[in-house]
């Protein structure tokens, strides 16, 4: 398809959809939302694009494969664990760091906000590869 | 030692990092590691001697019983030696041989691969971990004989050799589980401590019959014999290495170790002995008229393994002691004339003995290497080789009962060996003048110093025998039978029963030789005789078998795997409703909650708006309206997940919902227009399976609500949500910390369902 009000409307769609999905992202740990979510957000951003492009615009000028996405998640959610493995501790738990920043109030970061952003990458790719797959598939 | 393993098996890694050239260096570099190994061990020798067995032990997985315990003791020790002795002059031959090979970087890793795993396999000291060295030695020789993949004989021979060594590698997992359990503990010592307890269970013979096919197998024994022949097929280095001087000995190592547990039964005995003599024979007879000077090398393998089990059959202290001594005499001169078998392969470019002859005059130093070397396999004076025979028919002789019929049939067997050993100079080195199709010389240092070294250590150990009867033989022997025990191995025995016996097969055995090099008619006779002996191979049977198990799988597989989306769907639904039905009726005991209520309000109506949507998609001829209907159900349950405040999986659902009508509909346009094709009966029976399947999730819905938890796991979780987890959205809590090791999971299936996705719809890769 290739439509100009598409194609001026998706910009701005895109980036608000973005947007919702990394704040999805980490608020997800104490409000609704989270990696899963945040990842289908910004799958369908991708999926706006190509409906006011066609596919192979969409796909020559993706910076970063499906497959590289996919990788990336699986290799954060592998140095999420990373902590627990070198601690002896149980595989898997989660490990903070609490700051307290002036005005923000105390911002802790943790390695289930590293699993969860391996999570929203994962899913990115995920949903990617399976559009793509059934655009392209001719 | 656990140093010793970890080099071995990363090293290799390291090696495939090195620049391409460098990479023809690999089997030096290789063999310089065997030697430094070997020399490693030889000084632990005097240690392990005088104050007993070194032990590393390391918990691995200690809750299945899997360690990684290492122990060297003298068996262990000699077996290393072995290992790391001919496997650095394999390495130094394998660097000459290979040279004209592509792929021989690849291979030497192979083949230093296996040696670690053979290393392994000896210092194991758990039954456990040795399964696990054992069937890498499967996989490798596999690789190994293989290597030249471009021939389908080469191909054959591996998947033969794999599955016959694989399928024992099973059994002996089976049996070492069965009689682990008798004891619980999988440590080798354990075992040993608790004979008794292991003897006397009614496991014994069970677990005794599935460890013995697991080290027969390994070694070659009748009927499993069929693939070491085949297994010629590899490299010359691999046959010298692999399928001479140590897989083929794994069998024998294990039932060396075992046999303090397992061994002294009838049971044992009669087993070994009758598979061990029956070997022998195959191996010496079928050896004779073989014309392929590696298939000639593999029969006679094959009967020294017969010796060796058969020795381990007779169980007495000489048979044990005879056994021990002729594995290092069989691995001195056997991988020596493998390595002269390759030499004379790569040189004359052929392996057909009727070919050569004659070639003493352009290969004198191999002609007088390789008859000594023949000399220590017919096992004659002064080579080692003699003084194995010797101590085997003393071995012999001490048997209770049978040692008529055993010795009868050793003395035949070795006068063939004789014959067969005298035939192969001939043929080779003597005779007139053969046409090979290349001029062969007396070139490459490397092919010829392994061969050299073992005949002089043949030689030198021969005539000054103690030096290794009383070191090393000695303390092995005490680790196989436990009481202290002196070997004097001397050279001349005086005038008795055995020297006799040994003249007897010596003269008979020239005799035979002679009457077949003067009359090529007779060994001609024989052949054809043979021929009409043996119409079935059993290597051919075995492939005549797979076949018929492939056909069968394919015909099976046909019929289940039809293709047809429709069918696959009918029945897992099918399959599903039956046996959910069936665990519901089973367990009824509760009363179904049957008041009907159309409160709340909200709830009701939305549930109606999917209903509706449901009957109007079945009856809907426009595709479209049926993904629109579909979606309307999708966010109509998401509606209902919000009303009970379940937030994220509303939020999930209904993008989920979203991607899922906008995929439905890129997978519309390619469909042909819609029509009905189903029949009435089609529409009915459809309409049972969807009535039996609904009905079973609604029954197991309405159930769960009866499920009485007296402490639902979700309390602790709303509890422990922020605490532990510092979350206040117990969901993404869960997902996250709690079970974050599922969610990983998930992850992971989505990914490997994506990439299969891509593979079903054939995408070339995506150019970004």
């Amino acid at each position: 398809m290739n439509s100009t009000i598409l194609q001026i409307a998706q910009r701005y769609v895109r980036f608000l959809l973005i947007v919702f999905a990394l704040l999805a992202l980490i608020r997800g740990h104490n409000s609704p939302g989270g990696g899963f979510i945040a990842g289908l957000l910004a799958g369908l951003s991708m999926v706006m694009k190509s409906f006011a492009y066609t596919i192979d615009e969409v796909v020559k000028n993706m910076k970063i494969s499906p497959g590289g996405l996919m990788a990336l998640g699986l290799l954060l959610i592998l140095v999420s664990t990373f902590p627990s493995i070198l601690n002896g501790a149980e595989f898997m738990k989660g490990y903070w760091l609490v700051f307290n920043l002036p005005l923000l109030g105390d911002i802790k970061l943790g390695t289930p906000l590293v699993f969860d952003t391996g999570v929203f990458f994962g899913v990115i790719g995920v949903t990617r590869l399976f559009f793509f797959s059934l655009k392209l598939a001719e | 030692m656990h140093i010793i393993l970890l080099i071995f098996f990363f090293l290799p890694l390291l090696v495939i990092g090195l620049p391409k050239r460098f990479s023809d260096y690999r089997s030096l570099l290789f063999a310089a590691v065997q030697l430094g190994t070997f020399l490693f061990l030889s000084l632990q020798l005097n240690e392990v001697i005088s104050s007993g067995p070194i032990t590393n032990y390391y918990a691995w997985v200690p809750e299945l019983g899997l360690n990684l315990d290492l122990r060297l003791d003298a068996l262990s020790l000699s077996f290393g030696l072995l290992i790391t002795g001919i496997g650095t002059l394999v390495f130094l031959f394998g660097h000459q041989y290979m040279k004209s090979y592509d792929g021989r970087g690849r291979f030497s890793i192979y083949l230093f691969l296996f040696s670690g795993a053979m290393l392994g396999l000896v210092f194991s000291e758990n039954m456990m971990l040795l399964f696990i060295f054992w069937e890498l030695t499967s996989v490798l020789s596999f690789l190994l004989i293989s290597f030249f993949h471009e021939k389908v004989e080469a191909r054959k021979a591996a998947f033969q050799s794999l599955f016959i060594t694989g399928f024992g590698g099973l059994s002996l997992l089976a049996g070492i589980i069965l009689l682990g359990t008798q004891v619980d503990s999988y440590s080798i010592s354990v075992w040993v401590e608790q004979a008794a307890t292991i003897k006397e269970s009614p496991y014994y013979l069970p677990g005794l019959i599935l460890i013995l096919l697991g080290a027969l197998t390994k070694s070659a024994q009748f009927p499993f014999h069929f693939w070491l022949p085949g297994a010629m097929q590899a490299p010359g280095p691999v046959s010298a290495y692999l399928h001479s001087a140590t897989m083929v000995k794994a069998g024998f190592y294990l039932l060396a170790r075992l046999n303090p547990v397992l061994g002294e039964t009838k049971e044992w005995i009669y087993i070994l002995s009758l598979v061990g003599l029956t070997t022998m024979l195959i191996g010496s007879y079928m050896a004779l008229t073989k014309k392929d000077i590696k298939s000639i090398l593999a029969f006679t393998t094959i009967n020294a393994l017969g010796v060796l089990v058969l020795l381990m059959g007779i169980d007495t202290v000489a048979s044990i002691k005879a056994a021990l001594l002729f594995l290092f005499i069989h691995a001195f001169y056997k991988a020596a004339l493998f390595m002269v078998a390759g030499m004379l392969e790569k040189k004359t470019g052929t392996r057909d003995i009727t070919l050569m002859g004659g070639l003493r005059k352009k290969l004198p130093i191999t002609f007088v290497v390789t008859t000594l070397l023949v000399l220590s396999m017919a096992g004659l004076p002064p080579m080692l080789g003699f003084l194995g025979k010797e101590l085997i028919y003393e071995a012999k002789l001490q048997l209770p009962g049978l040692a008529g019929v055993v010795l009868v049939f050793g003395v035949i067997s070795n006068i063939l060996l004789v014959a067969i050993s005298m035939l192969f100079v001939y043929r080779i080195f003597l005779g007139s003048p053969g046409q090979t199709p290349k001029n062969p010389n007396e070139k490459g240092f490397l092919l010829i110093l392994g061969p050299v070294l073992l005949a002089f250590a043949s030689l030198f150990f021969g005539l000054f025998p103690r030096a290794l009867g009383s070191t090393l033989i000695e303390s092995a022997l005490s680790g196989i039978i436990r009481e202290p025990i002196f070997v004097k191995l001397k050279l001349w025995h005086g005038f008795n029963d055995v020297f006799f016996l040994s003249l007897f097969t010596i003269v008979a055995g020239l005799a035979l030789s002679y009457a077949l090099i003067w009359q090529a008619s007779i060994l001609r006779a024989w052949e054809k005789l043979n021929k009409r002996l043996f119409f079935f191979s059993p290597a051919e049977l075995f492939q005549s078998m797979i076949d018929g198990f492939v056909e069968f799988s394919d015909r099976k597989t046909n019929v289940l795997q039809h293709g047809y989306h429709r069918y696959y769907i009918l029945t897992v639904f099918v399959f599903a409703a039956l046996a959910i039905w069936f665990q519901v009726i089973y367990t009824w005991g509760w009363d179904p909650e049957v008041t009907f209520s159309l409160m709340p309000f909200n709830v009701s109506v939305l549930i109606l708006v999917i209903v509706l949507a449901t009957i109007f998609i079945t009856l809907t001829k426009s595709r479209i309206a049926a993904i629109i209907a579909m979606g309307v159900i999708g966010y109509g349950i998401s509606l209902i997940y919000l009303y009970y405040s379940a937030v994220d999986l509303a939020i999930t659902q209904i993008l989920v919902e979203t991607l899922i009508v906008v995929m439905f509909v890129l997978v519309l346009q390619k469909l042909p227009k819609f029509a009905r094709l189903s029949s009435r009966w089609t529409k009915i029976r459809d309409f049972l399976i969807a009535l039996s399947f609904g009905s079973v999730m609604t029954v197991v819905a309405i159930k769960a609500i009866h499920l009485d938890f007296n402490h639902p796991i979700s309390d602790y979780f709303v509890e422990k949500s922020y605490l532990e987890a510092f979350g206040k959205n117990v969901v993404n809590v869960i997902l996250v910390d709690f079970r974050a090791m599922d969610t990983m999971g998930e992850v992971i299936v989505l990914v490997i369902a994506a990439m299969g996705a891509a593979l079903l719809f054939n995408v070339k890769k995506h150019k970004a």
